[in-house]
C-alpha cells in the first residue's frame, strides 16, 4: 500500500512551514505536501485549509485560484481541516473588511470582538492572543486530549455559529465563541494546532487518523 | 477570564548561535539555539523570542536557517527580532517559520514601516519593540542603539501611536533595568499596558520569580519575557509558571 497523502492548500496567504512541519512530525508515514494544484488536492487522503491575515484577501485568493470549487468537492469526499482564517472562510460571511461573503460550509457569521470588550470590569485586549481553554463537544478529533485543554489563539474576529449542532468546541473571551466547528467530514478550529504544543499535535494526529466519520 | 498570561524565554542569537551565555545542566553545546529552544518548549514555554544581534548579511542567512530548523521541531509561537528594517526582512523570517517579527529601531526612524508591515502581513505578526528609559517622574522616553541614543519621544504616547499604526503587540524593555535583575520598571509597564488595547510584553530586569508576578499584577502586562533566570538554570520555565499560578495568575500548566 502506498503512503497516504495530506495536502495543505497554499493560496498565497502566509507561511505554511509550521503547519507542514507539525503534520509531518505527527505522521512520519504520511506524505504532507503544500500545494495549490487542484489535482493534487483532490487526490489527497486528507486536506488542510489554513489561513492568516485579512478575510477579504483570503477569500479573493480562494476564488481567484478556484480553491472554493476544490473545497466544495473535498467536503463531499474526504476529511477536511480548517485552521484559523481557514475556519472563518468556511462560515457564511464575515463582518471584517466591511462585510465579506465566505464559503458557507457552516452556518453563522464572523464578528469583531470590538474595542470595548470588558469582563469583570477588566478591559480585554484585542487581538485575543495566547493560550485559552476549549470546552469540547464529543468528536473523534478530541480523542486523547483532556477537556478544557489550552490551545494557542491569535484573532480579532470570532465565529458565531447559527447551528449549535455544528459547534464542536466552545471558547470564551469576553463573549462565547465557537473555537471548533464540525459537520460530517469537515472539522475546523479557530486556534492554531500547529502552534499549540502537545494538545495541538494530538489534534493533528487525530485528524490524519480520521476517516471522516463523526 | 480564562486566557493565560504568557512566559516567553528570550535568546540572543549571533550568526545562528546563542550568545550571552546559556548554562543548562546537561547541555554540552550550550550555544545551539535549536537545542535550547527545544528545552524551553519541553519546560512549557508559551512562546519563544529570538533577538538576532548579527551584524552581517551572511550571518543573517544563518539566522534564517536557524529559524527554519527550530520551526520544524518546536510547535509553539516563535518571534524573531533584531535587524528587521524592510518588508523583505519580514517575509524572509515568516517564510522561514517565524510567527511574528519584532520591529525596533526601524519603527522609530520610519513609523510608516509599521503601517506597511501590518497591512501586508497582518497585525497578528507585527510586534513593536520599545526600549524606554525613565527621564523624570512619570516620564519615559524611547532610546535607540542599545539605550545610548535618546530620541525625546514619550514612550507611552509612542506605544499608543504604534497600536494605531497596526502593531499587534508591544514588547516593552526598560533599559534602566535590563540585566540589573531588580525587577521590571512597573511604572512604565503599567502606563503603557493601560494606555493601549493590544497585548504588552514586559521585559528587562527579571531577577527572581516574584518579579514575574509583579509584572502581571502591578505592571498589568499580558506576558513576561526573561532570559538569564532561565539560561543559567536558576529556574525552569515550569517553576516560573507554577509560582505565578500560586500567586493567583491564570497560567497554562497542562
Amino acid at each position: 500500500m502506498s503512503s497516504k497523502i495530506c495536502a495543505v492548500i497554499d493560496y498565497g496567504m502566509g507561511n505554511l512551514h509550521s503547519a507542514h512541519g507539525a503534520l509531518q512530525t505527527v505522521a512520519p508515514d504520511t506524505k504532507v505536501v503544500v500545494t495549490s494544484d487542484p489535482e493534487v488536492i483532490l487526490k489527497a487522503d486528507h486536506v488542510v485549509l489554513p489561513g492568516v491575515g485579512a478575510i477579504r484577501d483570503c477569500m479573493a485568493e480562494i476564488r481567484a485560484q478556484g480553491i472554493d470549487q476544490v473545497v466544495a468537492e473535498v467536503r463531499n469526499s474526504k476529511p477536511l481541516l480548517g485552521i484559523c482564517v481557514g475556519l472563518q472562510a468556511m462560515m457564511d460571511s464575515s463582518e471584517e473588511n466591511g462585510g465579506v461573503d465566505c464559503m458557507g460550509l457552516f452556518s453563522g457569521q464572523v464578528k469583531f470582538f470590538g474595542n470595548d470588550l470588558v469582563e469583570n470590569g477588566e478591559q480585554l485586549k484585542v487581538p485575543h492572543m495566547g493560550w485559552n481553554r476549549v470546552e469540547q463537544v464529543a468528536h473523534p478529533l478530541w480523542s486523547g486530549i483532556a477537556d478544557n485543554s489550552r490551545f494557542y489563539f491569535v484573532h480579532s474576529y470570532y465565529v458565531q455559529a447559527a447551528d449549535a449542532s455544528q459547534v464542536k468546541g466552545r471558547g470564551h473571551y469576553g463573549v462565547d465563541f465557537a473555537a471548533a466547528m464540525g459537520q460530517d467530514n469537515v472539522f475546523a478550529v479557530q486556534f492554531h494546532p500547529e502552534k499549540s504544543h502537545n494538545a495541538g499535535l494530538a489534534l493533528l494526529r487525530n485528524f490524519l487518523a480520521w476517516d471522516g466519520q463523526a | 477570564m480564562a486566557l493565560a498570561k504568557r512566559i516567553i524565554p528570550c535568546l540572543d542569537v549571533d550568526k545562528g548561535r546563542v550568545v550571552k551565555g546559556v548554562n543548562f545542566v546537561g547541555i554540552r553545546d550550550a550555544g545551539d539555539p535549536v537545542e535550547i529552544a527545544k528545552r524551553y518548549n519541553d519546560q512549557g514555554a508559551d512562546e519563544i523570542t529570538f533577538l538576532d544581534i548579527t551584524a552581517s548579511h551572511e550571518g543573517r542567512d544563518t539566522t534564517v536557517h536557524m529559524v527554519e530548523a527550530i520551526a520544524e521541531q518546536v510547535f509553539i509561537p516563535l518571534t524573531v527580532g533584531g535587524g528587521i528594517r524592510e518588508l523583505e526582512d519580514i517575509r524572509r523570517m515568516l517564510n522561514a517559520g517565524a510567527d511574528k517579527v519584532s520591529i525596533n529601531s526601524a519603527a522609530v526612524y520610519n513609523p510608516e514601516f509599521v503601517k506597511a508591515a501590518s497591512d501586508k502581513f497582518g497585525a497578528q505578526c507585527i510586534v513593536v519593540a520599545i526600549d524606554a528609559k525613565q527621564v523624570a517622574d512619570d516620564r519615559w522616553e524611547i532610546f535607540t542603539h542599545g539605550g545610548r541614543k535618546p530620541t525625546g519621544i514619550n514612550a507611552v504616547e509612542w506605544a499608543v501611536k504604534m497600536a494605531e499604526y497596526g502593531a499587534g503587540e508591544i514588547l516593552l524593555t526598560s533599559m534602566d533595568r535590563d540585566g540589573v535583575k531588580s525587577g521590571f520598571d512597573l511604572g512604565v509597564t503599567r502606563a503603557i499596558a493601560d494606555a493601549v488595547n493590544i497585548p504588552v510584553i514586559a521585559s528587562g530586569g527579571v531577577g527572581n520569580l516574584d518579579h514575574l508576578v509583579d509584572g502581571v499584577k502591578q505592571g498589568h502586562a499580558d506576558a513576561v519575557l526573561a532570559a538569564s533566570i532561565f539560561h543559567f538554570g536558576e529556574y525552569t520555565v515550569q517553576q516560573a509558571k507554577e509560582h505565578m499560578a500560586a500567586a493567583g495568575i491564570e497560567m497554562r500548566l497542562d
